[in-house]
């Protein structure tokens, strides 16, 4: 009878040390990155390619014939400050409708939280050449005598130049480097922590996001493709200006 | 001893008795999975495998069989090596190849390895075909090549003293039918493997450059000279092609809409796949329509003969001056270095070679 009455116990006590936690309302969900683009508010998918459609703050005529860019370590920022970041990357391919959603392995817990980010680019930590074996396989590196790793961002197309002729263009981001060569030196940083605010996460969730094309042209520097338009991955002038005029190219348009 | 001992015993050998020597036979061919290069390992995705049709030992034999078998063509005179020499990288040393009654394509024969890193599958210097099997199919019934019909290879290989037998160990199956004879072809195919170049061999550690080698190669990777990166791989790509389209400046207006053709979309014509930088030495004339007979050639039209069209691409640089503007010395580098890239095990590996 003692055996029994201690099995008893032992079940009540089990029972009983059940009970719901203040933390049983936190799930894990799911989040995606969904990127959509414009110039200027008017909706540009690859269908609107191949084409001297658009038009620069600096008055040029110009088609976009590639556009790929590359965003990694997307981070979420609670009230407390904790950061949570997704280690993973995502190479959108605009030219064909690849990559355009994003959804991370990874779970989040339910939260207000503060900020959600991620990185246009790859920070330098992450930036390590040869590392990653699809960006290699899609030719997306960037050359050792550059500092090597990875291209942020491939955007090529024409534009009617000063003399009214097709020119080609090839607005590459890369970290900006000097002295290329062996020993290249890194002027300043140039990948972007893109900041698209406060977001409040109950379940599984989709961000919208925006890319303003025409932004790459305009703010703060007014971009003459007359003067910058190819070989600009050796031109660290050029590739500050690029960081510079990223700061506002991304939004965050709705969630659903 | 107990009587539910002696109907146990009755029971397993009942059971033991019931099992004769006869074996259901289920033949299974021997994986062969691609002995893929280190470099390869380390740098790039894996190769594209498709899941109906896995390398074995008795398909990548019988593929190689058919490969250099001129029972494919409709009077049994042309073989696909005879276009896709071993020797030549498997491409043709003529301009245009010239089909079993004489007649001429308008393109130049596509060297052939490394096709499993072909990852979109696009194949034919337009890409009009996906997949390494379907591309098979295509020279046998073309009428300026093989100019045959499949029911007539079917029936000439059912006929054949060997293939019944052979298709039988390579697919369980004696009955030949085109599918498997593609699939077979794509086997041996995707063991052509390109890996051994002086380059490679640089990259792991066992070869040394020359200064005109290494300076070549600073020539191909700098955006301020030769820019041939962004479309023809680095080191960390030693594919040395992104296996995509794009028009590269040869003419003004087009002749061969290439890409244009199999789309569509005029944005589309004058391209062409960029070609591996592999094996030059061996792959000569150049250009998707054997236009240019030497290296030289080659590197003068990227250097000075551009031509501008409405779909030449932007990474073609200085168009309106012709080019990129090369000094003599470059062009003799980037030359060497690209000689750098052939690999002579390749086209002497007896594994490939019609032995």
């Amino acid at each position: 009878m003692n055996k029994v009455a201690s099995i008893f116990l032992f079940v009540f006590i089990t029972l009983v040390s059940c009970h719901k936690d203040n933390d049983d309302n936190v799930s894990n969900v799911n989040i995606s990155l969904h990127f959509t683009h414009n110039w200027d508010g008017i909706p540009v998918s690859n269908s609107d390619f191949n084409a001297l459609k658009f038009t620069n703050e600096n008055g040029e005529m110009l088609s976009i014939e590639r556009l790929r860019y590359l965003i990694s370590d997307i981070t979420l920022t609670n009230s407390t400050g904790e950061s949570l970041t997704i280690d993973a990357y995502n190479l959108v391919d605009v030219t064909n409708n690849g990559n355009l959603e994003f959804s991370p392995e990874v779970l989040i817990p339910t939260d207000a939280y503060t900020n959600i980010s991620f990185t246009f680019g790859f920070t330098n930590e992450k930036n390590i050449d040869a590392a990653y074996q699809d960006l290699n396989s899609a030719s997306w590196f960037v050359p050792a005598m550059l500092g090597g790793g990875y291209h942020y961002i491939q955007f090529d197309g024409k534009f009617l130049n000063s003399s009214n002729i097709e020119q080609g263009f090839n607005y590459h981001a890369i970290r900006a480097v000097d002295n290329p060569g062996a020993n290249p030196t890194f002027p300043q940083d140039t990948f972007i922590t893109v900041n698209l605010g406060a977001v409040t996460i109950t379940s599984n969730i989709v961000f919208n996001i925006e890319m303003n094309i025409a932004e790459w042209f305009k703010t703060p520097n007014i971009w003459d493709l007359n003067v910058f338009n190819q070989s600009l991955m050796p031109n660290s002038t050029a590739q500050i200006m690029m960081f510079e005029n990223g700061q506002n190219v991304f939004s965050l348009k709705s969630t659903k | 001893m107990k009587r539910w001992t002696l109907h146990i015993l009755i029971i397993v050998a009942f059971i033991i008795t019931s099992c004769s020597n006869k074996s259901v036979e289920v033949y299974t061919s021997t994986p062969s999975p691609l002995n893929i290069p280190q470099l390869f390992q380390d740098k790039i995705l894996n190769p594209v495998i498709p899941i109906d049709n896995p390398q074995t030992v008795e398909g990548i034999a019988l593929g190689k069989k058919l490969f250099f078998d001129p029972i494919l063509s409709a009077d049994n005179s042309q073989a696909c090596a005879d276009c896709h020499a071993p020797e030549n990288a498997f491409s043709d040393s003529d301009r245009f190849s010239d089909g079993i009654d004489g007649s001429l394509g308008n393109r130049n024969s596509m060297p052939l390895f490394n096709l499993a890193w072909n990852y979109d599958e696009k194949f034919f210097w337009d890409g009009n075909t996906f997949s390494l099997e379907h591309q098979a199919f295509v020279p046998v019934t073309d009428p300026t090549e093989m100019a045959s019909n499949w029911t007539q290879v079917e029936e000439k290989l059912q006929q054949h003293s060997e293939y019944p037998n052979l298709f039988n160990q390579a697919f369980g199956t004696s009955a030949i039918d085109s599918t498997l004879v593609t699939k077979a072809i794509a086997q041996f195919e995707r063991t052509l493997i390109s890996s051994n170049s002086k380059f490679d061999k640089f990259l792991l550690g066992v070869a040394t450059l020359t200064p005109e080698e290494q300076n070549g190669f600073n020539i191909f990777m700098d955006e301020n000279k030769g820019d041939c990166f962004h479309c023809h791989g680095s080191e960390n790509n030693p594919l040395w092609t992104d296996n995509i389209f794009h028009n590269n400046g040869l003419d003004n207006t087009f002749t061969d809409l290439g890409l244009g053709a199999v789309t569509g979309d005029p944005a589309d014509n004058g391209k062409f796949k960029s070609p591996s930088l592999r094996n030059l030495a061996f792959t000569a004339p150049y250009m998707h329509d054997g236009r240019f007979a030497t290296l030289e050639e080659v590197i003068n039209h990227y250097s000075e003969g551009l031509k501008q069209s409405s779909t030449i691409d932007p990474l073609m640089k200085k168009v309106a001056q012709g080019g990129v503007q090369l000094s003599v010395q470059d062009k003799a580098d980037l030359k060497t270095f690209l000689l750098s890239l052939s690999d002579y095990e390749f086209i002497n590996n007896s594994a490939f070679n019609n032995q």
